[in-house]
C-alpha cells in the first residue's frame, strides 16, 4: 500500500476539501493504483537525463518576456458579477484576519 | 529618544524584566527576509498597472484575479531590476532560474498559489558590508529571487467588519523582490543598519522606491538565541509585520529578551511564525495553521525557464550606477573629509550629487561638506523639504563658500546670509550687496580692529591727541585696509574718537 487514509485526510485539509469515511476510502485506492504505476516509470533508467518541468524550451532571445507597458483589462465588473458576495467595487469574503 | 525610552521600559517589564547580567550571557542570532516592489509600471505577470492608490480593483485582469486559463508572461522590467538589485549586493545571477508555485488558501491570494522561485532562485551568495559602532561588517546574503505579490485584505472601515473582509485585488501581482540575509547578524541594531544599507543600496539603483508606508519594503524576521561561545544555533522564530524601522527594531529587542526569559526558565523555544503587535507592543504567535508551512512548491508550469544571458546581465552591470559603498571611499580619497561626512553626505545619491556640485562650482570640499552638513540640512529640515528642491542651487552655495573662505565675510555673517539665501533663493551676491552683510558693524570687531591700529602707531595716535586733527584720517585707512573695505565708515569713526580721546 503505497498511500495511508491520514496521507488522503491530509491531502484534502490541504486542499479544502471535506471528505466522507466512503470517499477518504475510495481515493485511497485510486491514488494507490496512481503511484503503483509511477513506479513502474520509475523502472527505467533516468539517472543521466535532467528532470523535465517543461515541455516548452526557452528561446535564446527574450520572446518569453513582456515589454513593461500597461494594458487597461476593465473585466473587473463582470468578474465582481460572478463572485459569490460582491460588494463592488470590492470583493467581499467571510472575515479573515490573522491575529 | 524619550518616547524610545518609555517602550523600552513597556516591553522590559512584559518580558518579566530579566537582568542584563543574564541578557549578556546570551547571543542573538538573526537573519533578515526583506520584500522590495520592484518599480515598474505593469505587474509581474500582466499588462494591469501597479499605480498605488487607484480605485479599488481598477488595475485588475483575468490573471492577476486567478481566472482559469489566464496565462502569465513575465514582466521583463521586473526581471531586469531584479538582476540590478542582484548585481548591487554582489549576488551570482544565475543563467537558468525557474518559478515554482507556493500553494495556500488565502483570500488575498485568488490563484489558490504564489508564484514564486524556490530551487532555483535568480541569483545567489552575495553579501552587503553595514557600518556598525564604527566597525564595517559584512553581511552574507543568501539569494534573492522573484515573486508576486498578494492583494490586500480590508479588515476595517465597513458596516460588516465585524463579520466580513474585503479585497482589493490591485496590488495583486505586482512585482517583488526577495532578498534573505545570511543568519549574521548579531543584534538588533546590526538588524537595523542591514535594513538601512540594503534600502540604501536598493534607492541608489532605482530598483524601488523603498516606500514604507505603501508598503514597497517589507521586513520579516528569523531570530533565535544562543548562550555566548555556543556553536549550535538555537531554535528561531520568525518574526512577521516588521514594516517600520522602528517596529524592526522593537520587536527583535522584545524576542531576544522573550526567548532568554523562556530558556532561563527551563523552557524550550517553539519554532513558530510571531507576529508584531504594534498596539501591545509584542511579538505574538500566529494562530496556529497547521498546514502553513505545507506550501508543496511545485514548478509553475505556465512559465519557461527564466535564461539570463551573461550578455543580458553584463550590460545590466554595465549601466549601475555608483553604489554607496564606493561614493564614501571616493569622498574620502578624492576630497578628504572623514568617514562620517562621506556616510553622511552619500546617504542619498541626490544630497551626493548636491555635495559635488558645490565642490565643481569651486567650493574647497571639508567647508562645502560642512555647509552642507550643518546650514543646509538643517533649514531643509525646519522647511520639511527634499535636497532636490533646495531653494540655494550648488552653484550658489559654493559662491557663498567662497565669500567666506577669502575672509570677504566671516562665518557668523555666512550663516546670516545663507538664511536670506535658503529664504528668497537669491544669490549670495546679491544678497550681501542689497542687505550690507559685506559690512562689519559688529561694534566688538571694530573696535578690536581700532585698539590695534592704535596700538601699532603710537606716535600717530600721539600726534593726534596733541592736536594733530589730520591724522585722524591715516588711522581710519588703517583699519578700513585692516577690514579689507568692509568695516561701517561710521562706526570706525566714532569708535576711534572714543579711543583716542
Amino acid at each position: 500500500m503505497k498511500i495511508s487514509r491520514e496521507d488522503v485526510m491530509k491531502v484534502a485539509a490541504l486542499a479544502n476539501l471535506e471528505l466522507t469515511d466512503a470517499e477518504v476510502e475510495t481515493y485511497r485506492g485510486q491514488l494507490d493504483d496512481i503511484l503503483t504505476y509511477i513506479d513502474k516509470l520509475n523502472e527505467i533508467d533516468t539517472s543521466n537525463v535532467e528532470p523535465m518541468a517543461q515541455v516548452l524550451a526557452a528561446s535564446a532571445d527574450d520572446s518569453a518576456l513582456r515589454e513593461d507597458a500597461v494594458v487597461r483589462s476593465d473585466v473587473i465588473a463582470e468578474v465582481l458579477r460572478g463572485a459569490p458576495d460582491p460588494a463592488p467595487p470590492y470583493f467581499r469574503v467571510p472575515r479573515v484576519i490573522e491575529k | 529618544m524619550v518616547y524610545y525610552a518609555t517602550l523600552m521600559a513597556k516591553v522590559t517589564q512584559d518580558a518579566t524584566g530579566i537582568l542584563p547580567e543574564i541578557m549578556a550571557g546570551y547571543e542573538p542570532v538573526i537573519g533578515l527576509e526583506v520584500h522590495v516592489q520592484l518599480k515598474t509600471a505593469t505587474k509581474a505577470f500582466c499588462a494591469c498597472s501597479t499605480r498605488f492608490g487607484d480605485p479599488p480593483n481598477s488595475n485588475t485582469c483575468p490573471v492577476c484575479l486567478g481566472l482559469p486559463g489566464a496565462l502569465p508572461v513575465l514582466n521583463k522590467r521586473a526581471l531586469e531590476l531584479g538582476i540590478r538589485a542582484a548585481l548591487a549586493i554582489h549576488l551570482n545571477v544565475q543563467e537558468t532560474s525557474r518559478f515554482a508555485r507556493k500553494n495556500y488558501f488565502y483570500p488575498d491570494l485568488p490563484k489558490g498559489y504564489q508564484i514564486s522561485m524556490y530551487e532555483l532562485p535568480l541569483a545567489t551568495a552575495g553579501w552587503l558590508e553595514i557600518e556598525h559602532d564604527g566597525q564595517t561588517k559584512r553581511i552574507g546574503i543568501t539569494r534573492l529571487h522573484l515573486e508576486d505579490d498578494a492583494a490586500k485584505n480590508l479588515h476595517e472601515g465597513f458596516a460588516d467588519s465585524a463579520e466580513k473582509s474585503y479585497v482589493d485585488y490591485n496590488r495583486g501581482g505586482t512585482p517583488l523582490a526577495e532578498i534573505v540575509s545570511e543568519p549574521d547578524l548579531r543584534s538588533p541594531a546590526e538588524a537595523y543598519a542591514y535594513l538601512t544599507a540594503l534600502k540604501q543600496v536598493l534607492l541608489y539603483t532605482e530598483v524601488s522606491d523603498c516606500n514604507m508606508e505603501e508598503g514597497s519594503l517589507r521586513c520579516d524576521a528569523n531570530i533565535s538565541v544562543r548562550r555566548r561561545g555556543a556553536e549550535k544555533f538555537g531554535t528561531k522564530a520568525e518574526v512577521k509585520n516588521l514594516n517600520s524601522f522602528r517596529y524592526l527594531q522593537r520587536a527583535l529587542e522584545y524576542e531576544i529578551e522573550r526567548q532568554i526569559t523562556v530558556l532561563e526558565s527551563g523552557g524550550k523555544i517553539t519554532q513558530e511564525t510571531r507576529l508584531w503587535n504594534v498596539a501591545a507592543g509584542r511579538t505574538e504567535p500566529m494562530r496556529s495553521k497547521e498546514f502553513a508551512h505545507d506550501y508543496r512548491y511545485f514548478p509553475e508550469p505556465d512559465l519557461l525557464p527564466v535564461r539570463v544571458s551573461a550578455a543580458w546581465r553584463d550590460e545590466i552591470a554595465s549601466a549601475m550606477p555608483e553604489l554607496p559603498e564606493a561614493k564614501r571611499r571616493r569622498f574620502v580619497r578624492d576630497f578628504s573629509i572623514t568617514p562620517y561626512d562621506a556616510e553622511v553626505l552619500a546617504s542619498t545619491r541626490a544630497l551626493a550629487g548636491y555635495f559635488e556640485g558645490v565642490v565643481r562650482a569651486g567650493a574647497p570640499a571639508k567647508p562645502a561638506a560642512n555647509w552642507i552638513q550643518v546650514e543646509l540640512l538643517r533649514q531643509l529640515n525646519d522647511a520639511g523639504k527634499e535636497i532636490t528642491e533646495s531653494p540655494v542651487p550648488p552653484a550658489e552655495l559654493a559662491a557663498l563658500v567662497a565669500k567666506v573662505e577669502s575672509g570677504a565675510i566671516n562665518a557668523a555673517t555666512g550663516k546670516k546670509v545663507f538664511a536670506r539665501m535658503f529664504e528668497t533663493g537669491k544669490p549670495a551676491a546679491e544678497i550681501i550687496a542689497a542687505e550690507g552683510f559685506g559690512q562689519i558693524s559688529d561694534t566688538g570687531e571694530i573696535e578690536r580692529l581700532c585698539r590695534e591700529v592704535i596700538e601699532k602707531n603710537p606716535e600717530n595716535a600721539a600726534k593726534y591727541r596733541a592736536g594733530n586733527e589730520g591724522v585722524f584720517k591715516f588711522f581710519v585707512g588703517q583699519v578700513m585696509r585692516a577690514s579689507r573695505g568692509q568695516a561701517n565708515p561710521q562706526a570706525v569713526n566714532d569708535t576711534l574718537k572714543r579711543l583716542l580721546s
